[in-house]
């Protein structure tokens, strides 16, 4: 049940995205003085999410979808997951801010430390270590800007 | 002159020392640049152009072409080794050379990755040797509704990369093909689901949203479990680390079927590598015996789109070489790099200038074999990258993914694109949605949009014109087929299953 409530649920989602984009592409011009306008092609995949979507929708409230082995739930393990890319979204939000170098030094350490429950001095090795590789290839060999803080790196 | 003629007084132009060397250098700048995500060819190019200036112009042209498709060598490694596409042309090689990385088998994939290159790159080089002019006047025949056509047929592509569901991967290409539709019109300029930011009006970066559903996807799938999952393994000795004859046996079609569709389609402009590595997978998929172990680290998988996206660069130099005409970001920088230099590329360069273009062609020979020469050494140590634990492995995918999409436009906004595509694939993992039919939508998109329009502005409005013209109507009609492939299998299985019952 868990498979095909998934599948319903992303099915339902589509079909609302593709609402959604339908009507955006029915206020852009769907003819212009040239040809086709900005939203002829926007509006046919509109058109097309919707269709696709119930059609999902359907197969997965079908009895022959619902007799499918249940998948385990996902969104233990997804926790787990999930606060990884909240402290690279968080890492990604200080780059402009602190520098590359000390931001990635700290998602490192939160991975290592927080999530996979290491020692921080290893974290910070590896953290410390990676960032003076990337410095030095694309800084210095590549001649990449990086944004740095205002002391420096 | 004719062609021996032509080559050997290439080859007396390239096999000076000074040649060799730039030749060296720039395949080795290309494999550096393909390897590291963001910064492309195009960009190296661009960036050294001006330092050709006091160069001899063959030698020049010679260096940077060594980028050019050095970097198309380069592109598969962190594909295969990490799920980060290099280059965009390289995002196919992800499907199944990543799957053996995770099988232990990254030598054998990269090692392949590098033959196929090799072969692909000398088939190409040898198109463009023999048959360029008349392909050129080919390509010269696709009009709009020919790229239209070429695109769907790309699009009909969707129906190998489907796993379980059909449905679910229309329903992931149709977003891909959503997300082109993001920024400016391109024709009116008219804004299009940008959400008020300006940032969005060029589009979402490719290689963002590829680097962020590929790599960093796999890295949050990883960290369900505590200690990562156990993911890389890698097989000992140098023996073990290098494709067999078997691997080779069976990777003969796909060496084949990439060189011959990365040249044709290399040759056409606008089409891409890209284009190319899809059309190769899927045709590779459509023919094998064993169509369902593709995507789980079939070695045919990684052998055909990377013969492809060589044998392109071939194809690429073919219309720029003969009619001027640029088709891509690349080729358009060597095409001003060329008249720059003060020649006039077209129909007489081959004429007017022969120690160019022979020079050209021979030295691309020699560096075909000096990237596989360079190349097959470095693959043990390259999968040597797998052994690292994965607490050092998964920072390292993150840096690399955040500094190499960063490195592209230096844009911070493009690295929150990946993050977002990042979250992205993973709720496709998790659903079993495919992500590869989301970047082929993405990728088409743009070029699938902008050739229909211009077909209907053509034909005013007569949708008609796509089935009438030969090309477009034949290359329609090989779309549609692929199309009916599963529901044709899906009768056949229950024909059989009716035998069986009946039986």
């Amino acid at each position: 049940m868990i498979e095909s409530r998934g599948n319903l649920i992303s099915a339902a989602t589509l079909a609302a995205f593709g609402i959604y984009v339908i009507l955006v592409a029915v206020k852009l011009p769907y003819v212009s003085e040239v040809g086709p306008g900005p939203g002829f092609f926007p509006l046919w995949i509109g058109i097309g999410l919707v269709i696709f979507a119930l059609c999902l929708m359907l197969s997965s409230i079908s009895p022959s979808r619902r007799a499918v082995p249940e998948k385990p739930p996902f969104w233990r393990p997804a926790a787990r997951a999930l606060s990884g890319w909240f402290s690279m979204i968080i890492a990604i939000a200080l780059f402009g801010v602190i520098g590359f170098a000390l931001s990635f030094v700290m998602l490192t350490t939160f991975l290592i430390v927080v999530l996979d429950r290491r020692p921080v001095w290893l974290a910070l090795g590896v953290g410390i270590g990676l960032a003076v590789i990337f410095h030095l290839i694309f800084v210095v060999a590549l001649d990449v800007s990086l944004p740095a803080a205002p002391w420096g790196f | 002159m004719d062609a021996l003629q032509g080559l050997l007084m290439g080859f007396s132009v390239a096999l000076t020392p000074v040649n060799l060397f730039w030749c060296l250098v720039g395949v080795i700048l290309g494999t550096v640049v393909g390897v590291l995500p963001g910064l492309g060819p195009a960009a190296t190019i661009a960036m050294l152009l001006p330092l050709t200036l006091k160069m001899d112009h063959t030698t020049a042209i010679i260096a940077l072409a060594g980028i050019f498709y050095g970097a198309r060598y380069g592109g598969s490694t962190t594909s295969i080794l990490l799920n980060i596409p290099g280059e965009s042309s390289s995002v196919v090689t992800c499907l199944d050379g990543y799957q053996m990385a995770r099988q232990g088998r990254a030598g054998p994939a990269l090692g392949i990755s590098a033959i196929a290159s090799f072969i692909a790159g000398t088939v190409g080089v040898l198109g463009l040797m023999l048959v360029a002019p008349p392909l050129a006047r080919f390509a010269l025949r696709f009009a709009p509704p020919e790229y239209f056509s070429l695109m769907v047929l790309g699009l009909a592509m969707v129906v190998f990369l489907a796993g379980e569901s059909m449905v679910k991967a229309l329903l992931a290409m149709l977003v891909g093909l959503w997300i082109a539709t993001i920024g400016a019109d391109l024709f009116t300029a008219e804004s299009r689901f940008t959400f008020g930011q300006a940032k969005l009006l060029g589009g979402v970066d490719f290689i963002a949203a590829s680097v962020g559903i590929f790599a960093i996807a796999e890295v949050l799938v990883n960290l369900e479990s505590q200690g990562g999952a156990e993911i890389f393994k890698l097989a000992r000795g140098l023996r073990n680390l290098l494709p067999t004859l078997r691997d080779l046996k069976d990777c003969r079609f796909a060496f084949l079927n990439g060189s011959v569709i990365g040249f044709v389609v290399g040759a056409l402009p606008g089409a891409g590598a890209t284009v190319a590595s899809f059309l190769s997978y899927g045709l590779e998929k459509a023919f094998s015996r064993h169509p369902e172990k593709f995507g789980t680290g079939v070695i045919e998988g990684v052998a055909a789109p990377e013969g492809a996206n060589n044998a392109d660069a071939g194809g690429a130099l073919v219309p720029l070489l003969t009619l001027g005409i640029p088709g891509g970001n690349t080729t358009a920088i060597l095409l001003g790099g060329l008249i720059l230099w003060g020649y006039k590329p077209g129909p007489l360069l081959i004429h007017d200038h022969p120690d160019l273009f022979w020079g050209l062609v021979a030295s691309m020979y020699i560096g075909n074999v000096l990237l596989l020469v360079l190349n097959l050494p470095l693959v043990p140590l390259f999968a040597q990258i797998l052994r690292l634990p994965y607490y050092v492995l998964y920072p390292l995918i993150f840096g690399i993914s955040i500094v190499g999409v960063y490195s592209v436009n230096n844009s911070l906004f493009d690295v929150w694109i990946m993050g977002l595509f990042g979250l992205l694939g993973y709720v496709m993992r998790k659903l079993d949605f495919p992500a590869a039919a989301l970047v082929l939508g993405m990728v088409l998109g743009d070029g699938l949009e902008r050739a229909l329009r211009q077909s209907l502005m053509m034909s005013q409005g007569d949708i008609m014109i796509l089935l009438t013209r030969p090309i477009s109507g034949t290359l329609l009609f090989f779309a549609a087929v692929i199309l009916c492939l599963p529901a044709a299998r899906r009768v056949r299985s229950w024909r059989m299953e009716a035998i069986e019952r009946e039986g």
